[in-house]
């Protein structure tokens, strides 16, 4: 693992810490191995994009951050931290009305019903779609739903959010604005940001680091620092150039299981 | 916040030379997502008026009770049987214009109806209370899960006998039919609804940290209303056809219901009052079905799940 020490977000106090950690499902001649003795660090306010081809742990590494599963070995430390996890699919409840979707986790957490009202209206601000609260979600479009799924995401308060390719449904037009919205998002809020996907391009737009992984199991392979200014554009040719020198490392990788 | 993409255009400069800077206004990324929800909700389709729309799903039905008035009426030219025995639709029609007209046939359907909706009401009871268990604790669902569906094939003129013999010629041993005839459905609805909530909820709920009964409430519940309804519609109809083998076959002294009165008609032989209330209570189960499909619809608007 590759570590820049002058980087400021790096320097920051450590959220996520994953030391040695693998994930073994089945036992015996069945056993599958998810993830080899994987050790990364994630520090408060950094957004650290996953990389890797099919197979290599992803989405296995977020549902083990998020207590939605246990490790097999090594230790696992988010310091009791709070943490929110977004899908592909938005999965908002086609029962409640958007801002009862975004209410919800307030409503668990058994917040007030005025104060959730206002909140939900000012995170529908956030995400840009005041005045949509009263609508279903099968009213609104991917996108749009998307953006409803991470304001609900953020009306859990939570300190890491957990992104498993929340933008690989959506057009390429979409996205793009996405990104810009996530950014945007991502810096006013403070919020640590753990984003997992397989286009290489989208994790060198969003990234402070692109962390490399194997396939079968998954693994560390490297960490590249992404220190372009932000705001960044998916098409300007540093995200092009670093892309390119990242999937000729994800191209051998997967070559690699040819055999 | 002006958005401005420098490190891109220090890069392009090295290529082309200079361009000319994006000047940006303060708003544009706003108007730009702003601007693409507008288009990707794009126009509403119109449907036309209520009544239009009332006429398109009304025709259908229509033609098809003529083509059956005439199959009839031409059977009845036909003499197949004597008047007496199949009357035509006329002497029918006028017939049942008749008998709705008097009091007495109200009270019929009134005594009819109480016991199809206190019946139907306790099935919804115990077979909500049944299935809920059934779906929250495994061994009961071992034990009496099959059970549950083989008593929904069972037909249910088959426990006549037994509930004449526990309760005699009363009201219960009706009751008891139509609640055995519909809470089985009512109970498989609730439990398939629970079973085939879509994994992605399930897995939002986990991170939304609900659990025990929150995750009842607010998550498995609302999920299996689809399901829940048409278990009830089912129930309906499983119920409404047990409470008319009952009427015919339990004859609770005083209670003139439908079935009672229908009977007397036989007795008497008078055909055509036989075949009027053969048609109130076809009337009576469409109606009934019309208003579980109205709930089905709005349900499945207001959730998304229509074609529209």
């Amino acid at each position: 693992m590759t570590t820049v020490e002058a980087d400021p977000v790096q320097t920051g106090q450590a959220v996520v810490s994953l030391d040695s950690v693998s994930k073994q499902y089945g036992s015996g001649s069945n056993a599958l191995l998810a993830l080899d003795k994987v050790s990364l660090t994630v520090r408060k306010g950094e957004f650290v994009c996953l990389l890797g081809a099919s197979g290599c742990g992803k989405s296995t590494l977020l549902s083990l951050i998020a207590g939605l599963d246990k490790i097999s070995a090594g230790t696992l430390d988010i310091g009791g931290r709070h943490v929110s996890l977004m899908f592909q699919e938005a999965a908002l409840f086609p029962w409640l009305s958007v801002s009862g979707n975004v209410e919800l986790p307030m409503r668990l957490r058994g917040v007030a019903r005025a104060e959730r009202k206002q909140r939900a209206e000012e995170l529908l601000d956030i995400v840009r779609l005041k005045g949509f609260g009263d609508k279903r979600p099968h009213e609104l479009s991917g996108g749009m739903r998307q953006r409803v799924a991470l304001a609900r995401a953020l009306a859990q308060n939570a300190d890491i959010l957990l992104m498993d390719e929340p933008f690989g449904a959506l057009d390429a037009m979409t996205r793009d604005i996405l990104h810009d919205e996530l950014e945007r998002i991502w810096r006013e809020q403070e919020l640590t940001v753990v984003f997992v996907t397989h286009n290489v391009r989208e994790a060198v737009r969003l990234g402070d680091r692109v962390i490399l992984l194997s396939s079968r199991p998954g693994r560390v392979i490297e960490d590249f620092p992404v220190t372009h200014e932000r705001p960044r554009r998916i098409d300007s040719p540093e995200v092009a150039g670093q892309a390119a020198e990242i999937t000729d490392r994800l191209r051998a990788e997967v070559a690699r299981h040819a055999n | 916040m002006p958005i401005k993409y420098p490190s891109a255009r220090a890069g392009l400069e090295g290529v082309t030379g200079s361009l000319p800077a994006p000047v940006e206004k303060p708003d544009a990324a706003k108007d730009r997502i702003t601007g693409l929800d507008a288009l990707e909700l794009g126009g509403k389709s119109e449907k036309g008026s209520l009544g239009k729309r009332f006429w398109r799903s009304a025709w259908p039905k229509l033609l098809a009770i003529g083509i059956v008035v005439l199959v009839w009426q031409i059977v009845v030219w036909a003499e197949w049987k004597p008047v007496y025995v199949l009357p035509g639709p006329a002497t029918v029609f006028e017939d049942l214009g008749t008998l709705i007209k008097t009091g007495d046939f109200w009270d019929g359907v009134r005594v009819t109806m109480l016991r199809a909706v206190t019946g139907f009401g306790l099935a919804v009871l115990i077979g909500t209370i049944v299935g809920a268990a059934v779906s929250r604790f495994t061994p009961l669902r071992a034990a009496i899960g099959s059970l549950i569906t083989g008593l929904q094939t069972m037909p249910s003129i088959m426990w006549f006998p037994l509930a004449i013999l526990l309760f005699q010629l009363s009201e219960s041993a009706i009751l008891f039919v139509v609640v055995i005839g519909a809470a089985p459905s009512v109970a498989n609805g609730l439990i398939s609804g629970i079973d085939y909530v879509p994994r992605t909820w399930l897995r939002v709920g986990q991170v939304l940290g609900m659990t025990g009964f929150a995750k009842y409430r607010h998550l498995i519940l609302p999920a299996s209303l689809p399901s829940f309804i048409s278990g009830l519609k089912q129930g309906w109809a499983f119920s409404w056809r047990s409470l008319m083998a009952g009427e015919l076959l339990v004859i609770v002294p005083g209670a003139l219901s439908i079935g009672v009165r229908m009977q007397q008609a036989r007795d008497l032989n008078e055909s055509s009052l036989v075949i009027s209330f053969i048609i109130v209570v076809l009337v009576i189960g469409i109606l009934i079905d019309v208003l579980f499909n109205a709930a089905d619809n709005a349900l499945r608007k207001r959730w998304g799940l229509t074609g529209s």
